[in-house]
Formats: C-alpha cells, sequence, structure tokens
C-alpha cells in the first residue's frame, strides 16, 4: 500500500512533507530505542514512535524508512520539524496509542497481501 | 525496609534508605512502598498514585543525590504522606527543575533511558499536595500528600 | 482473548503464570520507555514492552498490570520473574517484533489503553486526560 494511502486510511496528521507518498510501505516498525530501530528495522517500514526530538529524522533518514508517525499525541520539537523538512523525511502524527496504529497498520498491510 | 511502626494517633510509618546511583535497585523501594500500601488495605487507586510518586522520588534519589536519601512513608486514615529527603546537591533553580523535559541527569543515567525531564512533575501530578524545598549545597525534601479515598 | 491464546497468537512462551490459563486479556499498551509506561492510565492492561531492565517489573506490579508481554526475543532476568511471580503478574515472551505482537493482538481483538498526555507537551489531535 502506498504511503499516501496509508495516511489517507489512518488518519495521520501531517508535521513534515517528505518522503515519497507515491512509494510502497513494505511494513511497520514500533520502538522508542533509537539504537534499536537503527539495527533493525528494514528501508521502507514505517515507524511509529512516541521520540520526539531531532534525532528521530536522522535514523528515519538512515535506516531508509518510509516515514515517521508520532504516536499518542506526542507533539514533535520544533527542532524534529526543522530537520526532517529540510532533510525530505516524511513525519505524522496521531492522538491514537503506538498498540492502536500498529495493529490498523499491520491489518491495511495484511489484506493488501503485503 | 522496616515494619511498619505506630506513631500514634493512627499513623504508621515506614522508612525507606536509597543509596545514590543504585540503578539496579531502582524502583525496589517503590514497589515495596506499593506492597506496604496495599497490606495496610489502602485503596488501589491511592496506592497505584503513591507508588508512582515513590517511584520518581526513588529515581531522583538514586540519579541525584550525593549520598541517596530517605522515603519516609506515613499512612493515617485519610492520606498517605510521603516525604523523600537528601543532604546534596540541592536543586539550583526549582522552578526550571519542574520545566518539563528539563533534565540535568548524567550520561551513565540517560544511557539507561532515564532523565526524561519528568519526574518532579508526575509526582506532582499524581500528588493532592506537593511541596518542595531545596537548597543547593545543603539537600532537597519534597513532600507529597495522596487522599486515600480519591481515585 | 485468555492469556494462552495470546500466547500462541505471537508464538509466544508464558514464563510465569501457566496456572493463570483463563485470565483475560483485553486491553493492551506498547511502550519502550519507562517514563510513557509510568503514565498509563488507570485501566486493566497488559504491557508490552522490549524494555528488560529491572525496573520494568517494578514499575509493572507498582501500576497493578495485567500481564507483560516481552517482544524481540528479550528474555528477563530469573529476578524479574521472581518478581513477576511474588506480585501474580503473568510474564510472556516471544521472539516476534513489538509491530507484529501488536499487530496480531489488535487484529484478535484486543484494544488500545490510552495513555494520560504527557504533561506539558501540547498534544496533536483530541484529548481528554
Amino acid at each position: 500500500m502506498k504511503l499516501r494511502e496509508i495516511v489517507e486510511r489512518l488518519e495521520l496528521i501531517v508535521v513534515s512533507d517528505g518522503g515519497d507518498p507515491e512509494a510502497r510501505v513494505v511494513g511497520g516498525h514500533c520502538g522508542d530505542l533509537l539504537s534499536h530501530v537503527l539495527a533493525s528495522a528494514r528501508p521502507g517500514e514505517l515507524w511509529i514512535t512516541v521520540q520526539r526530538h531531532v534525532n528521530v529524522a536522522a535514523v528515519a533518514q538512515v535506516a531508509g524508512l518510509a516515514g515517521v508517525v508520532l504516536a499518542d499525541g506526542v507533539r514533535p520539537d520544533d527542532a524534529l520539524v526543522s530537520k526532517a523538512s529540510a532533510d525530505g523525511v516524511a513525519v505524522y502524527a496521531s492522538p491514537a496509542p503506538a498498540f492502536e496504529l500498529a495493529g490498523r497498520l499491520h491489518r491495511l498491510l495484511a489484506a493488501e497481501g503485503r | 525496609m522496616s515494619e511498619p511502626t505506630d506513631v500514634g494517633c493512627g499513623v504508621r510509618r515506614i522508612v525507606h534508605r536509597v543509596a545514590a546511583g543504585d540503578i539496579e535497585r531502582g524502583g525496589a523501594a517503590s514497589s515495596e512502598v506499593t506492597a506496604e500500601l496495599r497490606a495496610l488495605g489502602v485503596p488501589a487507586a491511592a496506592a497505584r498514585r503513591a507508588g508512582i510518586v515513590a517511584f520518581e522520588g526513588e529515581m531522583n534519589l538514586i540519579v541525584y543525590s550525593t549520598d541517596g536519601g530517605t522515603i519516609t512513608v506515613e499512612v493515617t486514615p485519610d492520606a498517605i504522606d510521603l516525604t523523600f529527603e537528601d543532604d546534596g546537591p540541592g536543586i539550583e533553580d526549582v522552578e526550571l527543575a519542574m520545566t518539563p523535559g528539563y533534565s540535568t541527569a548524567p550520561e551513565w543515567a540517560t544511557d539507561l533511558g532515564f532523565g526524561a525531564g519528568m519526574g518532579l512533575i508526575n509526582m506532582r501530578k499524581n500528588s493532592d499536595r506537593f511541596e518542595i524545598d531545596s537548597r543547593p549545597g545543603e539537600g532537597t525534601i519534597v513532600r507529597c500528600r495522596i487522599f486515600r479515598g480519591r481515585s | 482473548m485468555k492469556l494462552t491464546e495470546l500466547a500462541e497468537l505471537i508464538d509466544g512462551a508464558i514464563l510465569v503464570g501457566q496456572d493463570r490459563a483463563d485470565l483475560e486479556i483485553d486491553r493492551a499498551y506498547a511502550a519502550d520507555l519507562l517514563s510513557d509506561v509510568l503514565a498509563l492510565t488507570d485501566e486493566s492492561t497488559t504491557l508490552v514492552t522490549g524494555l528488560i531492565n529491572p525496573q520494568v517489573m517494578r514499575v509493572a506490579d507498582i501500576l497493578n498490570v495485567v500481564a507483560v508481554v516481552f517482544v524481540r526475543g528479550k528474555h528477563p532476568s530469573d529476578a524479574m520473574l521472581d518478581h513477576a511471580r511474588r506480585a501474580g503478574i503473568p510474564v510472556v515472551m516471544t521472539s516476534k517484533t513489538m509491530f507484529e505482537t501488536c499487530g496480531r493482538m489488535y487484529e484478535n481483538g484486543v484494544r488500545p489503553c490510552r495513555n494520560r498526555p504527557m504533561s506539558g507537551a501540547e498534544s496533536v489531535g483530541s484529548s481528554t486526560g
């Protein structure tokens, strides 16, 4: 499923318009331990986290992730928004908790047969 | 880790000693406090709030105090009073310390995921009464009261 | 769903609480940060986490968590399991990722538990504290 479609279906709020909305999202990644995300997230995955500081953009970029979703109504640091805009990293936000976002994304991807 | 002592007038007091730097034990005192409160018949919601306050206070003693400190729990028919006391280093700017996200946590603590800068705020949030007194070079006392009846 | 059904669903092992097979798991919260876990609302919740430091079990005890699921193949220490036993908190371990674990649980009817909005940070979207 395309990033653009997922953003729509999950009603994600756009924090920073970036990445490639037409790109296929290959999976999801949940996690708040940045070193772990770097080590285990796969390119093309959509990352769900409550971390809100600037390093999130760097990690998303280095790991080649489809984008980042800030869960639980967490508001990004201004520095994160700036860096994401500057580097073209897609950042979204949602009031829904990570568990719910993961569940809904999982269901969308499974329905597509990934 | 002592037995609750009866200090008269229906007040039960328990004192826990917390060592500075002992992150491995982080939360051990506060989970005991929670168990003690439950054993004393404190309603679940109040015991939980007191436990959260105790946890944050305990972590503060571990991460920031020079020489450790004490957690004193006093249980009355109406409320739970938690007092956190240490002899140093004291907080330079209490208002700043109470700002969300502000943290002076050392690297060894942040490396382990602590020091997010919400400790004192969470203590206040979970208390019905909150007081903090600190003198740089002398020490800090934090007093929290949780009413038993309210959830 | 029941505890045993959950373990099966996520190819997990019940490390503590084999005698609580029928325990109902109906709400869950996923968190990797202790500060996040501490803000859990007062609902009967199962914690799903990749954190295996000793504080996690102590905090789960304080918060009266229903059960704890450790993901990513993170094996809690014996001391943590002892604490879980004493506190009466079942523990399940799975090698699946957090995403996959939450995904399967959600698709099988486990509902989300709402966190309290973080103090001081303005929330995005609606929130009723």
